[in-house]
């Protein structure tokens, strides 16, 4: 691939943020960082790298309590470092665009999408309305959504999620611009709607010639984006390569861990043998009147083993956990629980039943009350379900927070002084201060770093191991299933497409959903978009 | 010792003030009986008698000591507002919490409820309870109170509903917590500081809620010293280029801004802010 000339040209960029204390502390500590025309460059780390703040300043640009302290950013001769605000505000969404990561957010909900296309280029004056209605149908077509010609004038909630993204990208084409920063813009996808997201974008940013920072965690995306890839730690440069040569042969110890965190593993368990602890007999489920959303639907939980519920998002997986959970009483069939029946309804559960299923949330900044400290908050299922004094609560929350490898004096913060991944250790600990027999866990690392999601996927095994734990996991990763399941049930709008055990339903694929479901999966190859689009027609 | 000190010096200095205004309200609430150099309903002297003298603000309408029944008016108009902002709060805060967290048809009824009290102007409703169950001091505080509570009631019930929602309150449910556990441990503490706020803001309504109705003859009755009579007693001597009918008012406003001052600090402190 030719590429133009150099376009964006950071060097020695240092950017500080307000502490609490009004004190300023450097979160990016001099980094360099050049880009072509034509060329995107990917940016990849925890989160905490830093890296949305360095797509940010690539357009003059810092976040409230932060500023750009040193370095120069030269965009086409520019200095964007210096210069003024004028100046910045005329190259923003005409020469340098912005896609966020939630579309839904960044869109305004009270005004259609093709006027706020044509916002950009009218502002800038590089189109009139007219003209920018009829560049937004065509970019509309180019990327593949549907009904290009009318889809402009819905309103951003009428439109699905991937839509929204794609509608974001055509928008900050709308200028022609040299530059486009995305900013993890299919984190919040599916797998299935990522792969169009991914490839509407790849199509887009290739027949304009555009150059490109994709910011993003997820490794295989950025296999597939990127021309040359940036790895970042603590604000920190790791290093940088050609994608071929990063995916190939990463040099620093850091790249390596990212990389082998995909090939986390649980070996396979010959089928159960026992009575199921927790059965799900042909649930049937449906919010208000009408719209079913479980229909029929039979999944078997056996002690000591982890069910891994998959399916996209709207297939009824989240919903299976409210029926169990009892806050969501089904129409027809029933749950039981070492054989017994449990009431559907969470009122008619005495507080044994009760105890035995415990969940454990995807979101951990809600799942854990703000104004609580983590000492109560784990403390409180063992004076509850198992009425042990406040000495022997206190002794055993401190057993608990070793055994979710945190510190002791932990047991005094509040939730808002841990990180996500150590948050989402209190939803385990507390999860587990019930000892309970079944444990659902909601997409519990859909929303951590890679590195933080393989942390708390070891840490549900090794408990599961020494407490046989029985878990029923739910989640859209098939990654994550690889890493953790014994069983696997797949679903689809709210029915069971197949079941059983991880080799029989995975390898190789038994339904066509479920090899939909594993060729969407990016791989670490950078050329595995093209040649699955390919195969694909 | 030094902590203390510590702690006191990080204390913004406008909520210290604040604490001083609110502090020396209520010394002379307390100690009115000590403090004031004459009785409350005392007829010392004849009437409006000019400041200075034996007399520091003169006397009024009907030659009482004007500072002696300030003093007074500290300890019975401050003390009913507190009373009342404490009773709404309690009444309102937790049937709005309580409401927001049981939901389904006893949500509704007592929003109805709510909306009808509020439906009719707070001033005429407060007219008409008043004449129907007289103007005693326990109603006054009831009906005043009852008045107040619709609208903590409206504010916490809309606040408590976006905490109600989250996950962890969805834990408590299933853990098999009771409702008032929930109010008082999941829910409390994170509708607190919007709470505060209207704390502040409300406390300063009553008090002048008070004085309207005492000024229209139904809140607090003669010869008890009250801020809101107070001015209307003396309201003739505006028209002579007198100020002093202006001293009660200026002694609420005095509070309403100190009460405000701490406020602002609890708040920025309840909702981990840095102030």
């Amino acid at each position: 691939m030719t590429k133009g000339g150099l376009l964006l040209e950071i060097r020695d960029l240092r950017i500080e943020a307000r502490t609490a204390g009004g004190a300023w502390n450097e979160i990016v500590h001099g980094v360099d960082l050049d880009l072509h025309r034509g060329e995107i460059l990917g940016l990849i780390g925890e989160s905490g790298a830093g890296k949305s703040t360095i797509g940010l300043a690539a357009m003059g640009y810092a976040r409230e309590g932060c500023r750009i302290a040193g370095g120069s950013i030269r965009f086409d001769g520019v200095d964007l470092a210096t210069a003024g605000e004028g100046t910045k505000r005329r190259l923003r969404g005409a020469r340098i665009a912005y896609v966020a990561q939630s579309a839904a957010a960044a869109f305004n909900p009270a005004q259609r999408l093709i006027d706020q296309y044509a916002e950009a280029p009218v502002r800038h004056g590089v189109r009139t309305k007219a003209q920018a209605y009829e560049d937004a149908k065509a970019l509309y077509r180019r990327m593949q959504m549907p009904d290009p010609e009318h889809i402009g004038y819905r309103y951003p909630h009428q439109v699905s999620g991937g839509q929204l993204q794609r509608a974001m990208t055509a928008m900050a084409m709308a200028c022609r611009p040299d530059l486009i920063i995305f900013d993890e813009p299919t984190t919040a996808l599916d797998v299935t709607t990522q792969i169009e997201v991914l490839a509407s974008i790849k199509d887009v940013v290739r027949q304009f010639d555009t150059a490109a920072i994709y910011i993003t965690h997820d490794l295989a995306v950025v296999a597939q984006m990127a021309d040359r890839i940036k790895v970042l730690q603590y604000g920190r440069e790791v290093e940088e390569a050609p994608a071929a040569t990063m995916m190939a042969e990463p040099r620093e110890a850091y790249t390596r861990s990212l990389w082998a965190v995909r090939h986390l593993e649980k070996p396979a368990a010959a089928a159960p043998k026992l009575d199921p602890v927790l059965s799900v007999r042909n649930v049937t489920a449906a919010y208000g009147r009408g719209v079913t959303v479980l229909d029929d639907v039979s999944v078997d939980l056996h002690r000591g083993r982890t069910v891994a519920v998959v399916g996209e998002s709207g297939s009824g997986k989240s919903t299976l956990a409210r029926v169990i959970a009892g806050l969501l009483p089904p129409v027809a069939g029933e749950v039981t629980i070492d054989g017994g029946p449990l009431s559907p309804d969470l009122a008619g559960r005495n507080r044994e039943d009760r105890q035995r299923i415990q969940m454990i949330y995807q979101m951990a900044d809600t799942a854990l009350n703000p104004r609580q400290k983590i000492g109560d908050i784990i403390g409180r299922p063992m004076e509850f379900y198992l009425g042990l004094e406040p000495a022997a609560v206190k002794a055993r929350v401190a057993e608990m927070l070793e055994m979710i490898e945190l510190p002791a004096d932990f047991a005094g913060r509040y939730p808002g002084e841990l990180s996500g991944g150590q948050k989402q250790r209190i939803g385990i600990a507390r999860a587990l201060a019930a000892e309970p027999e079944v444990v659902i866990c909601d997409e519990v690392t859909s929303a951590l770093d890679q590195l933080v999601a393989e942390g708390i996927l070891k840490l549900l095994m090794r408990l599961q191991r020494q407490m046989k734990l029985s878990y029923l996991f739910i989640t859209h990763e098939l990654a994550t299933v690889k890493a953790i399941a014994d069983d696997v049930v797949v679903m689809r709008h709210g029915r069971v497409v197949d079941r059983g055990t991880k080799a029989e339903v995975l390898f190789p694929p038994r339904r066509d959903y479920t090899r939909t479901l594993l060729d969407s999966v990016p791989e670490m190859d950078t050329r595995w978009l093209d040649n699955l689009l390919a195969a694909r027609g | 010792m030094i902590p203390l000190f510590r702690g006191i010096l990080r204390i913004p200095p406008t909520a210290l003030l604040g604490m001083a205004v609110v502090f020396a309200y209520g010394f002379v609430a307390v100690f009115a009986h000590w403090i004031a150099p004459f009785g409350e309903s005392e007829v010392v002297s004849s009437q409006y008698d000019p400041w200075g003298g034996a007399f520091l603000l003169g006397t009024d309408n009907i030659g009482r000591d004007m500072f002696s029944r300030l003093i007074y008016g500290a300890r019975n108009t401050v003390g009913i507002a507190l009373l009342i902002s404490l009773l709404s709060f309690s009444a309102g805060g937790l049937l709005g919490m309580f409401a927001a967290v049981r939901g389904g048809w006893i949500d509704t009824a007592l929003c109805w409820l709510v909306d009808i009290l509020m439906a009719i102007p707070q001033l005429i409703y407060a007219l008409l309870l008043l004449t129907i169950f007289g103007t005693a001091v326990p109603v006054l505080i009831a009906v005043v109170a009852l008045l107040d509570s619709t609208r903590v009631f409206r504010l916490a019930r809309s606040v408590a509903m976006n905490v109600v929602v989250l996950d962890f309150v969805e834990a408590a449910r299933l853990r098999g917590e009771g409702l008032w556990w929930i109010v008082r441990r999941e829910v409390l503490p994170n509708v607190l500081p919007p709470l505060i706020a209207e704390f502040g803001v409300r406390f300063c309504f009553v008090f002048l809620f008070i004085s309207a109705l005492s000024f229209l003859g139904i809140g607090i009755q003669p010869p008890t010293a009250d801020w809101g009579s107070m001015v209307r007693d003396n309201a003739t001597l505006i028209t002579f280029g007198d100020i002093t009918p202006v001293l009660p008012g200026l002694a609420i406003a005095i509070l309403t801004i100190a009460v405000n001052f701490i406020v602002d600090w609890v708040l920025g402190k309840a909702s981990g802010g840095r102030a």
